[in-house]
């Protein structure tokens, strides 16, 4: 390996990275264990149960929540998408040109109309 | 292959360093919060461990680490235990692509090495992007795993609010790629060396400064730090999503909640502040002592990293916290046009006046 090698370098740089993730990870399992084996463990029944400001906990905890958050959700997905197809063409942008500028303006009036829609018909309001 | 191995050895010592230094810097943020906090409400802060509580962080970390691991009745136990694991890995290995000092290359035993950056890939803001993210998950299954009604609202909550800024964040940084042309923060850092007009807040053909205050805002919400910080909204939801978590996995959150401090204030600097650039250039060593330049460059780029820190601090003494559709509403509806318009400028702009 000496480092001009292209494809080795570029295998190289990730070869960091996925140390650095092992190590991280390695991190926080050997704490969590090391922690676990010198705590004390006395549990009980009311210990172990749920938080409820005291009183004891009714109904299941995993309630039916409102369906606001899946329409965020999916609105996220949806632009985040077009956001990730702005980025390659941010990175050339230099290199190509007016078509470039053009064809982008089209994409994010697109981007856009979807917005005004999804604003019209209320679905970026909370209540 | 004894490159390979002194490659390992020099990357083993490199990401030591590296999440040693960040493991520390959040270890001493929580005194500093608490001193900075203090004295913006005219008290001392903590006092008693050792002077000046200067040890405080020291007695925290030890407490909890003897403190008892307790998995609620009726939690999944699984996802309890891997979502404190889920939401400190991403948070840490985001620092392998921030370049704290100059482009610099040794030569170690026949072996290129960059002392400054684990890893300069061609990728690496999408790569922050995408391990940021994941964090997310830690929070929603921390939640939805302890089988308490807070917890679940909290992570709710919580995942709502990051997906939302999530996108203004990506919104934000497109301009500053328009600009510089390439998703290596080392790169990025290197188009804005000279003097500080050269930094893309301030930089020509259009200054990024609204970019920044969206990304820096969003990064907040992100971090889930006051004004924003509704998922763990301690007056109404107790501690949100972990409510339920004790011990060393209650300090894994905490954990990661800095360090992603940390590692957003690593990316405003590079982005929009120049990075470990000086605001002028004779403010960097230079001339005889050139080679001591990655010393006054890792200088000012822990320098702007701690002002960004202290904002935070200074945020959560002055601002009131926000309600839940307050927060959405200036997500969607304020955040993301100014965002989408900063983008539309800057191209046109950028291709008028092209950079150099």
């Amino acid at each position: 390996m000496t480092g001009s090698e292209p494809l080795l370098d570029y295998l190289g740089r990730y070869f960091s990275i996925v140390l650095f993730i092992g190590i991280a990870l390695a991190f926080g399992v050997v704490t969590l264990l090391i922690s676990y084996l010198v705590q004390p463990k006395y549990p009980e029944a009311e210990k172990l149960s749920p938080y409820e400001c005291g009183s004891e906990p009714f109904s299941d905890a995993r309630m039916p929540f409102p369906v606001r958050y899946y329409i965020f959700a999916m609105l996220f997905v949806i632009f985040d998408i077009e956001v990730i197809f702005l980025y390659p063409w941010a990175v050339v942008f230099d290199k190509i040109g007016l078509v470039g500028l053009v064809e982008m303006l089209v994409f994010i009036g697109l981007f856009l109309m979807a917005y005004v829609y999804a604003w019209k018909k209320g679905a970026l309001e909370w209540d | 292959m004894v490159e390979v191995g002194v490659k390992i050895v020099l990357s083993l010592t490199q990401i030591a360093v590296v999440m040693g230094v960040v493991l520390l810097t959040v270890m001493f943020l929580t005194l500093a919060e608490r001193k900075v906090l203090g004295w913006m409400q005219d008290r001392m802060g903590p006092m008693e461990v050792g002077p000046y509580g200067i040890l405080q962080p020291v007695a925290d970390g030890l407490k909890l680490f003897f403190k008892e691991d307790i998995v609620p009745a009726g939690a999944n136990k699984f996802l309890f235990s891997m979502a404190p694991l889920l939401a400190l890995v991403p948070a840490l290995i985001g620092f392998a692509v921030i370049p704290f000092g100059p482009d610099l290359t040794v030569e170690v035993f026949g072996v290129q090495f960059k002392p400054f950056v684990i890893s300069d890939i061609n990728v690496g803001i999408l790569y922050i992007l995408a391990f940021t993210s994941i964090g997310a998950y830690g929070i929603i299954l921390g939640g939805w795993a302890s089988n308490s009604k807070y917890s679940l609202l909290g992570g709710l909550r919580s995942a709502a609010q990051v997906i939302s800024y999530e996108l203004n964040v990506g919104l934000a940084i497109v301009g500053v790629l328009l600009l510089a042309g390439s998703l290596s923060l080392v790169k990025i850092t290197e188009a804005q060396t000279g003097w500080f007009w050269n930094w893309f807040i301030f930089a020509p053909p259009f200054p990024q400064i609204f970019a920044f205050v969206v990304y820096f805002i969003s990064a907040v919400a992100e971090t889930n730090r006051l004004p924003f910080d509704l998922p763990e909204a301690e007056s109404e939801l107790v501690a949100g999503f972990f409510t339920e978590y004790s011990g060393m996995r209650f300090a894994f959150f905490f954990l990661a909640e800095y360090a992603n401090m940390i590692l957003v204030s690593c990316i405003a600097a590079a982005l929009f502040l120049g990075g470990w650039n000086a605001p002028a250039p004779f403010l960097q060593f230079h001339g005889s002592l050139a080679h001591l330049l990655w010393l006054s460059a890792t200088i000012w780029f822990a320098v702007k990293v701690y002002f960004f820190l202290f904002l935070f601090f200074w945020l959560r003494a002055t601002l009131p916290r926000l309600r839940y559709d307050q927060l959405m509403r200036f997500g969607w509806k304020v955040m993301l046009p100014i965002a989408l318009g900063n983008i539309l400028i800057t191209a046109i702009a950028a291709y008028l006046f092209p950079r150099g």
